[in-house]
């Protein structure tokens, strides 16, 4: 296998050039820390982490460029001495795949990456407002820029982000910060069952008291919701007030509330979230996504026929299933999730499975033919070769 | 009269008018339909009123499946479509040519569900935008991107244009508050994109329909994110001897990890004519005046603006101003908001919408004084000054000769200074037919060949919106192609 990792932009232009008129696929690459999607193989690999560097950083605008590769490390030291950070919480995937090359920040936006934190701010693409990118026809492409109002052209942004390095090669990405929050707090609602916590969860995120994360943990103290609030102290203190109140309302019996304020057991708990650890480096992680009211019929019916681990994260908009399986079931459990979730609006994408298994079942949940169809149509304009990770988002001939 | 090409109706369609307009009315029965030309001169123009063309028909489907039997009968005639709101682009967005058919959604305006538990609502693309804020506001949730046309303006358009409004800053603008659209393209096939869940497992189609103007397909539905309604909102008023002084303490207050959730500029020119317009009491002696709005309950109010006055105190103010009732907070707001009827009380206006990098203000503003010298037009200033959006309000007079042509002329380098500086020719407004030809000033050939390839995969025939957005020269082989357009 080739590996190659252009130092410039123009350079991994002319690679680019030469695999399209080649027809010869490559394989994308950050830090290779997120192995999320269809398996590629294929014989070259470009990596992105020799484009390395914050461009641009104006901490009163709360704008930062940076170039692909740039380890997201970096970026995150840099925001850090400034007090602000990336809004979206990317996650950490290292503990889920063993994983040990270094994350970047190209990669964190070609993912999607989305910590808890959605439920508030968005994900990458809320904060994403500008990229430069080499389309599979080795195109120099920019799109949006560095202000985060841009409403010129064809967002393709958005389109690129979490697009998984099937329609051009990230090189440089712009982001609207925020300040980094003064103080959080975690109200935890201990004892309470998966439906017990939608309605907790769901209680908060109706309320007027700004919710910045909303998770539960089956395996935390027979059942733990975990409310996050964050900001200024008197604001902090005043809304977890508010919300135990609240949640206590809801649950006057069973409950126990309890109010999380030392800011490292904040960090680790929200950290273990974000990075779905409980799912710990082995088994089948799925990721289900469905309307919170729907999560706890979800899980119910999925447990009468399987054992697994989960979490819920947004509220219930998210729950993430683990289960150690091999062969059959683990096809089976796949299956089950996705007919589960699709009856209800949802769907579900794969995260991490045995490496056969993507040899009979898609890592992301096949969309209704027409929407296949259009993504595919897309691919095909950005990358007429279709040399960019194939097959890596829909195999070919995945459009009915 | 006008200086922005618009291009030759084609006289095969004009010639198959009543051909046309008799298939429009067998896919959305007769009732929907009109031709009489003393009814279609009412959409012969948005809000960019400098140009006008009545359509060859105006259709107003009740539904989306008559949205898409009309789709595909243009489809097949291969006659031009252009998709209206409510008809309050500033860009032109939804400016007709003489052969084109226009699909208007305002008779699809139904709230069709609201889900509080699961903080949505899905409702017909017709509805206004402020319409959709009352329908949840009974259970305390609002939709938040508000532009200021919110009273009228459609979601169909907020979405095809990507809207911001005020509040930005904190809530983001259309695309960060749309979960999922149902479109329909121009062939007919009708798509939903998204849903309730605002994720999608595959690529993220709905970023890219979300401000395409039009030019994809047709949103008939659309769900969207609503919020809980904070428990209260406070603005202060700060003014300041130059704007220089006012930019260093927006940025102050923003390094100060405040987030306020307004914060608008003016200049001392908008300062003056808003102040005669609407006797908000604003200093009429400072050069720039922010005001800065926080939201919460009274405590965390106070402890905002408490951190908000502190960093102020250090720019010396000449004004610092906090509300202390709902009463004085509409006032603040009441100059604000009458700035464009204040102006049109003055002289006509044109209202441009660039945007730059926020460390640029003063620059950009001192670039602009001289400019309006050079151009000997008036020009006033007010700004998103949290992200960066400049709408200039070019004064001139329509009655002049030449005036108009000196206007847009004054507006294009504003724009041009406006990507000098990092920025974008258009924050909110869209591109429509208003900046299409300064495209160029922002992409290369193969930065808009990317966008307009993605048009072709939704719309291979280019009838919908195709004299929008992409310079005429640069779209002109694809719509050629396509309808055999006069060349």
């Amino acid at each position: 296998m080739a590996r190659h990792r252009p130092a410039t932009e123009e350079k991994l232009a002319r690679l680019v050039r030469s695999f399209a008129a080649n027809r010869k696929p490559v394989e994308v690459l950050g830090g290779g820390t997120r192995p999320v999607g269809n398996p590629v193989k294929v014989d070259e690999v470009i990596e992105t982490g020799a484009l390395s560097g914050v461009t641009l950083y104006e901490p009163g605008a709360l704008t930062l460029v940076a170039k692909a590769g740039t380890p997201l490390e970096e970026v995150n030291a840099a925001l850090a001495a400034e007090n602000q950070h990336l809004p979206f919480e990317p996650a950490d995937y290292a503990g889920l795949f063993g994983t040990s090359g270094q994350s970047t920040i190209g990669g964190v936006v070609a993912s999607g990456s989305t910590g808890p934190r959605a439920i508030q701010v968005g994900g990458a693409r809320d904060a994403l407002i500008g990229v430069r990118f080499v389309s599979g026809e080795g195109e120099i492409i920019k799109n949006g820029g560095r202000v985060m109002k841009n409403v010129t052209g064809y967002d393709l942004v958005k389109l690129l982000a979490g697009s998984h390095g099937t329609l051009g090669i990230l090189t440089e990405v712009s982001f609207k910060l925020l300040p980094r929050p003064h103080t959080a707090t975690t109200v935890k609602v201990h004892g309470i069952d998966a439906a017990g916590a939608v309605a907790a969860m769901t209680a908060a995120l109706t309320s007027p008291y700004d919710v910045s994360g909303a998770a539960y943990d089956p395996s935390m103290e027979g059942g733990t919701a975990l409310i996050r609030i964050e900001g200024f102290e008197n604001s902090v203190s005043y809304r977890a007030g508010k919300l135990s109140e609240l949640v206590a309302d809801d649950h006057p019996s069973s409950a126990q509330i309890e109010t999380e304020t030392d800011a490292t057991r904040i960090r680790e708990i929200w950290k273990a979230i974000r990075d779905a650890s409980f799912a710990g480096g082995v088994g089948t992680l799925l990721k289900a996504m469905l309307k919170p009211s729907d999560a706890p019929g979800l899980l119910d019916e999925l447990r009468r026929s399987h054992a697994f681990d989960y979490l819920m994260d947004r509220g219930g908009g998210l729950v993430w299933m683990n289960a150690d399986l091999s062969g059959e079931d683990t096809l089976s459990f796949i299956n089950d999730a996705r007919e589960a979730a699709a009856k209800r609006g949802g769907h579900v994408n794969i995260v991490r499975a045995p490496m056969e298994v993507y040899a009979r079942v898609e890592a992301f949940h096949p969309q209704p033919d027409p929407i296949e169809a259009i993504s595919a149509a897309l691919r095909q304009q950005f990358d007429p070769a279709g040399i960019l990770n194939p097959g890596r988002m829909a195999r070919e001939g995945a459009v009915a | 009269m006008s200086m922005i090409e618009m291009p030759v109706p084609d006289a095969g369609i004009l010639a198959r008018r009543s051909e046309i307009v008799a298939a429009l009315e067998v896919a959305a029965g007769a009732e929907n339909v009109i031709w009489d030309a003393a009814e279609t001169l009412a959409y012969e123009c948005d809000a960019l009123t400098a140009y006008r063309c009545p359509p060859l028909a105006v259709v107003l489907p009740r539904s989306t499946d008559a949205v898409s039997r009309v789709l595909k009968a243009c489809s097949k005639l291969g006659v031009p479509v252009v998709p209206r709101g409510s008809g309050t682009s500033l860009a032109g967005g939804a400016l007709p040519t003489a052969d084109s058919v226009v699909i208007g959604v305002s008779r699809l305006n139904q709230v069709l569900e609201a889900d509080y538990a699961n903080r949505f609502i899905h409702v017909q693309s017709g509805m206004t935008n402020l319409s959709v804020s009352e329908a949840v506001a009974a259970e305390g949730f609002f939709y938040a991107p508000d532009p200021s046309s919110q009273l009228a303006c459609a979601i169909a358009g907020n979405i095809a244009m990507n809207s911001g409004g005020a509040h930005c800053l904190k809530y983001g603008v259309t695309t960060n508050n749309l979960l999922g659209v149902t479109l329909v393209m121009m062939d007919g096939e009708i798509v939903q994109v998204g849903g309730p869940l605002g994720e999608q497992s595959g690529l993220d189609l709905l970023g890219v329909i979300c401000g395409s103007e039009g030019q994809l397909g047709i949103v008939t539905e659309a769900w969207l994110k609503i919020l809980p309604k904070p428990e209260g909102a406070r603005p202060i008023l700060l003014g300041f001897n130059a704007n220089e002084v006012a930019g260093a303490c927006v940025a102050d207050i923003v390094k100060a990890g405040v987030l306020p959730v307004a914060m608008e500029f003016m200049d001392k020119p908008a300062i003056i004519a808003c102040e005669n317009f609407a006797h908000a009491g604003y200093p009429t002696d400072v050069e720039a005046l922010l005001i800065v709005e926080v939201e919460g309950s009274p405590e965390e109010i106070e402890e905002q603006l408490g951190k908000i006055k502190e960093i102020a105190a250090r720019h010396h103010p000449q004004v610092m101003r906090e509300s202390n009732s709902p009463l004085q907070s509409d006032l603040i707001w009441k100059g604000r908001k009458a700035a464009f009827g204040a102006m049109g009380q003055m002289a006509d206006y044109m209202c441009m919408d660039g945007t730059i990098p926020t460390s640029k203000l003063p620059e950009v503003l001192r670039r602009m004084d001289e400019m309006s010298k050079q151009y000997g037009l008036r020009v006033a200033n007010v700004f998103h000054a949290g992200d960066g959006n400049l709408h200039p309000l070019i004064l001139f007079d329509a009655n002049k000769p030449g005036d108009q042509e000196k206007c847009e002329a004054f507006g294009s380098d504003i724009l041009r200074l406006c990507v000098e500086a990092g920025g974008c020719l258009t924050g909110e407004h869209g591109v429509g037919i208003e900046k299409r030809d300064l495209m160029v000033e922002q992409f290369t050939p193969e930065d808009m060949e990317i966008q307009m390839r993605v048009k072709d995969v939704f719309d291979p025939q280019w009838l919908l919106n195709p004299a929008k957005v992409f310079p005429m020269q640069i779209s002109h082989s694809r719509r050629v192609r396509n309808t055999g357009e006069a060349a």
